[in-house]
């Protein structure tokens, strides 16, 4: 709990839902008849409404991106690192929108909402959204916010993806792209790792083919060992030889299948803490998004032809260590782009951490972000504004 | 930076402006902190890329509002299509890569044209604090010690033409500067021996 709200937070802030009675179309050729979106706003929007900058999240993130919602919070927002008055996307400059995807957990209509035709949870039965869906919906988001082109579209990991998807779904509506620890598409390892992850929900005997809310119970074990599989997939065979090497917990071996190593119990409780705050459903459903993510597929397979449809300014980043998705996949983005003749700037971030350094305070991360980032600012228009 | 320096800089971009056409593509090999890309992209309306691989020059470049990209020279090119870009840059670096000769086989194979610029070692000063003192020498332009330099592939200009014409590289111009980049009438003279850094326009059309 912040006794004190730091100087460069954003402080409390309170989530906004907003209704959509238009229906969607979505990839799948099924339709969502209405939704809400969850959301929340950092910053002011000024006259023109040209200062904003849209978070998007990636497979376990949220609208809670920055700040606090009560005093009593014990930790801010999942990026609050970046997102706060002098961080590196700067409040003080930026109207900051984040949001809760479609198919989420977290007060975006999902698995866990009522469906409207039968007035119980949706369940299984939520559609399969994909990533340009997720886009389509953010870009409405922005029409209800009077947004018409954003100063800069950002996202790591998954929410790197929408970016992508953004700069060739809506080229005209962003101005730069900050595409972060992302890839083009998930390679088959990739693929294979959320199928390990999506078999231990399916199987474990509470999911009840997703159907688990009517039983009253929750697929806690499957949720548990899904998480316990991405978050070691998320650190690097050195961060995780620094955290714990093969430090036991009482100091011996008990012959025991009981956790005895560190990094054992360690993957228990973050497994644990997992399984009790995410519903299984978005953890299917947002793996399922990353698996078919391939926005180059409806050109050809040529990531050129369809990257040259982008109209914005690229900044793409990736990290030394993390494997999960490697500086080659992000080579590969930035690649693309400088044969599509576009603007672009690539850095590779010495770290450590593997996949979540891309959450985490490192200096040199945070520098060429901020340095970027005010490149953003400095291409806001000025004047015109009512 | 002082205004030496400062000075030092503007004469080195406005020797490699003139070989660089307005509105052209160029890419920028160990590019610094993007001052030459941005000093081009003003007065020469150029696009292009710069490769880094500093960190502190990166973020420099991304201040300097230029198209940095990391990557490591020693490593290849291959990113880069063959005729691309009109004009690829390399200032100062020449000496430094891993194969200078191979380096420029790819600066010809993405270029249509490529401006090169390094120290010359057979400099007249050089050539004797080597004779005089018997040790590596060292200046100005060459601050190093023989074990920390980073230019590690020293050459002359004679040593670079004949390795252009064993190439069949064409040599369209060449200027040949004192180390603040001013001409002389002596260099005129004797540019092996009296000029300290050239500035060769290269193609191989």
């Amino acid at each position: 709990m912040p006794e004190q709200i730091p100087n460069d937070s954003v402080g409390l802030v309170t989530p906004q839902i907003h209704h959509f009675d238009q229906p969607l179309t979505l990839r799948s050729g099924r339709v969502l008849p209405s939704y809400d979106l969850v959301y929340e706003t950092y910053g002011e929007l000024n006259a023109d409404k040209s200062n904003a900058v849209l978070i998007c999240h990636a497979l376990s993130g949220d609208h809670h991106a920055a700040g606090y919602h009560s005093m009593d919070d014990n930790k801010p927002g999942w990026w609050d690192s970046a997102i706060g008055p002098g961080k590196a996307i700067d409040t003080n400059r930026f109207f900051v929108v984040a949001l809760n995807n479609l198919g989420g957990c977290s007060g975006s209509s999902g698995p866990i909402s009522i469906n409207p035709d039968s007035g119980k949870p949706w369940g299984p039965e939520f559609p399969i959204v994909a990533v340009r869906d997720w886009v389509t919906s953010q870009a409405r988001l922005a029409d209800v916010l009077g947004i018409q082109q954003w100063a800069a579209v950002v996202g790591g990991s998954l929410g790197g993806m929408q970016v992508l998807r953004w700069s060739i779904q809506y080229p005209e509506r962003l101005r730069h792209a900050v595409v972060i620890a992302s890839a083009p598409k998930l390679s088959a390892q990739n693929i294979a790792f959320n199928e390990v992850a999506r078999q231990a929900i399916a199987k474990d005997p509470e999911f009840h083919d997703g159907n688990y809310l009517e039983h009253n119970t929750l697929p806690k074990t499957g949720l548990m060992q899904a998480r316990m599989l991405g978050h070691l997939t998320y650190l690097s065979d050195d961060a995780m030889k620094q955290k714990f090497g093969r430090e036991l917990k009482e100091g011996k071996l008990n012959y025991s299948f009981a956790p005895e190593f560190q990094v054992e119990s360690y993957l228990h409780y973050q497994g644990e803490k997992f399984s009790t705050r995410f519903d299984a459903n978005t953890y299917m459903l947002m793996t399922k998004a990353l698996d078919y993510f391939d926005p180059a597929a409806d050109y050809d397979n040529d990531l050129v032809q369809c990257l040259s449809h982008a109209r914005c300014e690229f900044l793409v980043l990736s990290f030394t260590t993390d494997w999960r998705f490697s500086p080659e996949r992000s080579q590969e983005i930035v690649d693309a782009l400088i044969h599509a003749d576009k603007n672009v700037s690539y850095a590779c971030i010495e770290s450590d951490n593997g996949h979540d350094a891309f959450l985490l305070p490192i200096p040199r991360y945070l520098d060429i972000f901020s340095a970027y980032m005010q490149r953003v600012a400095a291409d806001i228009p000025t004047g015109g504004g009512a | 930076m002082n205004n030496h320096d400062f000075d030092n800089l503007r004469d080195d971009h406005a020797l490699i402006q003139h070989g660089v056409k307005p509105g052209s593509q160029v890419l920028d090999l160990g590019c610094g902190d993007g001052s030459l890309l941005k000093y081009l992209q003003q007065h020469k309306n150029v696009r292009g890329y710069g490769l880094e691989i500093n960190p502190d020059n990166i973020t420099a470049c991304i201040r300097n509002g230029v198209n940095v990209i990391e990557q490591d020279l020693d490593k290849g090119l291959n990113n880069f299509e063959d005729g691309s870009i009109d004009t690829v840059i390399m200032t100062q670096a020449l000496q430094a890569v891993e194969r200078p000769d191979l380096l420029l086989d790819e600066m010809l194979r993405i270029g249509k044209e490529a401006i090169v610029t390094f120290p010359n070692f057979g400099y007249w000063r050089t050539r004797f604090y080597l004779l005089l003192k018997g040790r590596m020498p060292m200046s100005e332009t060459l601050p190093y010690n023989w074990y920390d330099t980073p230019n590690i592939h020293m050459c002359t200009f004679r040593d670079f033409e004949i390795l252009c014409r064993e190439k069949n590289i064409r040599i369209l111009n060449k200027t040949v500067v004192d180390d603040n980049h001013k001409h002389h009438w002596t260099i005129r003279l004797w540019p092996a021996m009296l000029g300290e850094i050239a500035v060769y326009h290269i193609t191989r059309r």
